[in-house]
C-alpha cells in the first residue's frame, strides 16, 4: 500500500482529499497552457465502445477498465484513457498536422489495489505529424517538463524503438522475430521465448514427443471445434522448421541483454547503445533516431546531460508506445502513480486508421496530483 | 455478540464440514427442519453456525458478517481482491478437492503448454478473425493466470455450467473449469495442459481479518481455534 497519508504542513492530507473543484480549476489552467501552445480542445465520450479496446488491448483491459452493457450498444467501457478516441477521432478526418488538448475523467478498475484511485482527472496533449519525429518528441516533452518544473519531478525517458529494432535484427527466423516483437511488453514471455530460441531451456517433453512422431495426428481423438486440422498442420510445419532452424547465439542474445540493460544519463546511454551497434547494427536507425530527439530536446532547452535513459522503460505498461517513452515522478513520494507519462504511438494510428496512418505522440498530466504536491507555479 | 461461523449449506461440502468439526470434539448440526437454514454448535461456547451458499462465503467473510467460514481456495480467490488482506486461512480441510485447469480439445497435437497455447491464439486470431476463446466461470483467476504466464490473443467467454460442451457447440476453443478427477474432460476430448493448473482447490477453514468482535468474541475464538487445533 503506498504511503499517501505523510504528514504536511498545509494543504489536503492525501491525493483523495483535494477538492473537485480544485482539481477542476487546476485542469482548466493546465489545458489552457495546451491551448495557448497551439492545441484544439477536443471532447470524446466517456462511454467508449468495449469491442475496439479489446481488441486492441486484449483480455487484459477487463481488469483495468470498468465494463458495462445494454441490450442495444453492447459492451461499453468506462473510458480507461483519451488517446485510442482521440486518435479515432484524428483518423476519421482530423486535418494535418494536428495537435490536440483535453480534459476529463478516465476510469481505472482497481483489482488488488484499493490505495489507488478508480477514477481521476487527465488532461492531455497530442500531436500528429509527419516528418518531425525528434521534434515532436522533444516539443511533447518540454511542454510537460515545462509545465511540471516547480514540482522538481524526476523525469525518466526511454525509447522502445530501439529494442524493436534490436529485434528485428537478429540473425534467425522470421517467424522467432514475429514471435518476440509479439511480446516486447510482455518481459516474462519474452524472456522465455528469447531463451528457448536460444536453446537455453530444454524443449517441453510433449513438443519433442510431436516432433519426433512420424504422424503426430494419429490416435489424437476426434476433431472438436472451430480450430481445424488444417491449422493444426500449419502450425506442426512451423515447429518442425523451428526445430530445424540454428539457435539464436548466445552473442546476440548477450546483446539483446546489453540493450535491456542501459540505464544512463542521456549522453551516456547514447555512447552505450553506440557501442552495442557496432556489433548490432539493425539498431543504428533507432540510435540516430535517440541522438535526433537529444538535439531537439536541448534546443528546447532541455538538460539532457542529467536526463536518465532506461531502455526497458515502459515495456510492463504501456502497450501501445512504439517508440520514445517519458513518465514524470514524485521522488519525495515514491507510492504514488507517475504525474505525467507519454509517449509516441505509431502504431496504434495504423491500427485505428483503417489503412491510413500517421506519426503521433502526447502524454497526460493528472491536475489532482499536481495540486496535492505543490500546486500551480 | 457470538462468533459466527459460515457453513456451507448443502450436500457433501456440508457433511464434511460436520464431520470435520465433530472429529474435534465441536459438533454442528441442523435444527429439526431441514428447510429452515439454521443451526446448533455445541462443545464450542458462544459459536453461531450460519448456513450460506458456499459461493457467498468469501463476500460475508470480506464484510465481516462472520468469523469464520468454510469454504473453496477458488471462490475466495476468484470473488476477493487482495484477499490475503480481507481473510486468514487457518486449516485446509482435505475434502472439497478440486482443480481450477485449462483445457485444449486433444486433437490439439501441438499445443502442450502455455507457450503452444499463446502461439496457437496468435495463428488462430489471424486466421479467424477473432481472438481464441476460453470458456470458464472464473475470470479473474483465468486471466490473472495468463497475463502471469504471458499469455496473449485470447478472450474469455462467460460460462456458468457444462462448460466442458462449449468447444464440441464452437461456443468457445478452449476451456477452463474446475475438475476433480478429469474424467469429464476426456470424455468431451478435452486434455489439461502441462502447465495448466491455475489453482489446487480444497475446502479451507477461512478467518475474517475485519470482523467487529467483543473481549468475549475474542475469547470464544481463542477457545475454538485451540479445540481446532488451527491456531
Amino acid at each position: 500500500m503506498p504511503d499517501l497519508t505523510m504528514h504536511r504542513t498545509s494543504g489536503p492530507a492525501t491525493p483523495a482529499d483535494v477538492s473537485r473543484a480544485d482539481i477542476r480549476a487546476e485542469a482548466a489552467r493546465l489545458r489552457a497552457i495546451f491551448e495557448a501552445a497551439g492545441a484544439q480542445v477536443v471532447e470524446t465520450a466517456i462511454l467508449q465502445s468495449a469491442a475496439t479496446l479489446l481488441d486492441l488491448y486484449g483480455e487484459d483491459i477487463r481488469a483495468r477498465a470498468y465494463v458495462t452493457s445494454d441490450p442495444a450498444m453492447g459492451e461499453q467501457m468506462l473510458r480507461p484513457d483519451f488517446t485510442v478516441p482521440v486518435v479515432q477521432m484524428h483518423m476519421a478526418g482530423g486535418a494535418e498536422p494536428a495537435r490536440y488538448t483535453y480534459s476529463g475523467e478516465v476510469f481505472r478498475r482497481q483489482e488488488t489495489n484499493s490505495g489507488r484511485a478508480n477514477e481521476y482527472v487527465q488532461v492531455g496533449y497530442e500531436v500528429f505529424e509527419r516528418g518531425t519525429t525528434a521534434q515532436s518528441d522533444a516539443e511533447v516533452f518540454a511542454r510537460f517538463h515545462d509545465m511540471l518544473a516547480p514540482l522538481n519531478l524526476h523525469a525518466i525517458t526511454g525509447d522502445i524503438g530501439i529494442l524493436m529494432a534490436a529485434v528485428d535484427g537478429l540473425a534467425t527466423t522470421p517467424a522467432r522475430k514475429a514471435a518476440l516483437r509479439r511480446h516486447i511488453w510482455r518481459p516474462r514471455r519474452f524472456r522465455a521465448l528469447l531463451d528457448r530460441y536460444a536453446g537455453r531451456t530444454p524443449v517441453p517433453p510433449s513438443r519433442a514427443a510431436l516432433l519426433q512422431a512420424s504422424d503426430p495426428m494419429a490416435g489424437a481423438g476426434p476433431l472438436i471445434g472451430l480450430r481445424g486440422r488444417a491449422e493444426i498442420a500449419a502450425r506442426i510445419d512451423a515447429l518442425r522448421s523451428d526445430a530445424a532452424a540454428p539457435p539464436i547465439s548466445e552473442n546476440e542474445v548477450d546483446l539483446i541483454d546489453a540493450v535491456l540493460a542501459v540505464r544512463e544519463t542521456c549522453p551516456n546511454a547514447l555512447e552505450r547503445l553506440r557501442d552495442i551497434a557496432v556489433d548490432m547494427p539493425s539498431i543504428n536507425g533507432a540510435v540516430a533516431q535517440l541522438a535526433a530527439r537529444l538535439e531537439a530536446l536541448a534546443a528546447r532547452g532541455i538538460n539532457v546531460d542529467h536526463l536518465p535513459f532506461e531502455a526497458s522503460y515502459g515495456r510492463s505498461q504501456m502497450e501501445y508506445y512504439d517508440g520514445f517513452v517519458f513518465g514524470f515522478t514524485s521522488e519525495a513520494h515514491p507510492g504514488l502513480p507517475a504525474v505525467a507519462s507519454g509517449g509516441r504511438y505509431d502504431a496504434l494510428t495504423r491500427q485505428l486508421g483503417q489503412g491510413r496512418e500517421i506519426p503521433a505522440v502526447g502524454g497526460v498530466v493528472r491536475p489532482g496530483l499536481v495540486v496535492w504536491l505543490g500546486g500551480a507555479a | 455478540m457470538s462468533v459466527r461461523l459460515g457453513v456451507p449449506s448443502k450436500g457433501r461440502l456440508m457433511e464434511k464440514t460436520f464431520q470435520w468439526f465433530g472429529a474435534r470434539g465441536v459438533t454442528l448440526g441442523r435444527t429439526a427442519s431441514d428447510r429452515e437454514y439454521a443451526g446448533v454448535v455445541e462443545g464450542a461456547g458462544d459459536v453461531e453456525m450460519v448456513l450460506l451458499s458456499a459461493g457467498e462465503i468469501p463476500r460475508e467473510l470480506a464484510a465481516g458478517h462472520i468469523h469464520l467460514g468454510v469454504t473453496g481456495t477458488d471462490l475466495v480467490r476468484e470473488n476477493l481482491g487482495n484477499w490475503e488482506d480481507r481473510v486468514e486461512e487457518l486449516a485446509e480441510l482435505g475434502f472439497g478437492h478440486a482443480d481450477l485447469v485449462l483445457a485444449v480439445p486433444q486433437a490439439w497435437v501441438d499445443v502442450g503448454t502455455l507457450d503452444d497455447l499463446d502461439a496457437a491464439a496468435a495463428a488462430f486470431r489471424a486466421h479467424h478473425g477473432h481472438r481464441l476463446r476460453i470458456a470458464t466461470k472464473y475470470h479473474r483467476l483465468v486471466r490473472d493466470f495468463l497475463r502471469e504466464n504471458g499469455v496473449a490473443d485470447y478472450s474469455l467467454v462467460d460460462s456458468q455450467g457444462a462448460t466442458e460442451g462449449t468447444v464440441k457447440n464452437e461456443t468457445a476453443e478452449a476451456i477452463a473449469d474446475i475438475t476433480s478427477s478429469g474424467d469429464t474432460l476426456s470424455a468431451n476430448h478435452l486434455k489439461i495442459l502441462d502447465d495448466g493448473v491455475i489453482l489446487r482447490s480444497q475446502a479451507t477453514l477461512f478467518r475474517a481479518r475485519r470482523a467487529e468482535m467483543s473481549d468475549a468474541d475474542r475469547k470464544t475464538l481463542a477457545h475454538l481455534t485451540a479445540k481446532l487445533g488451527v491456531n
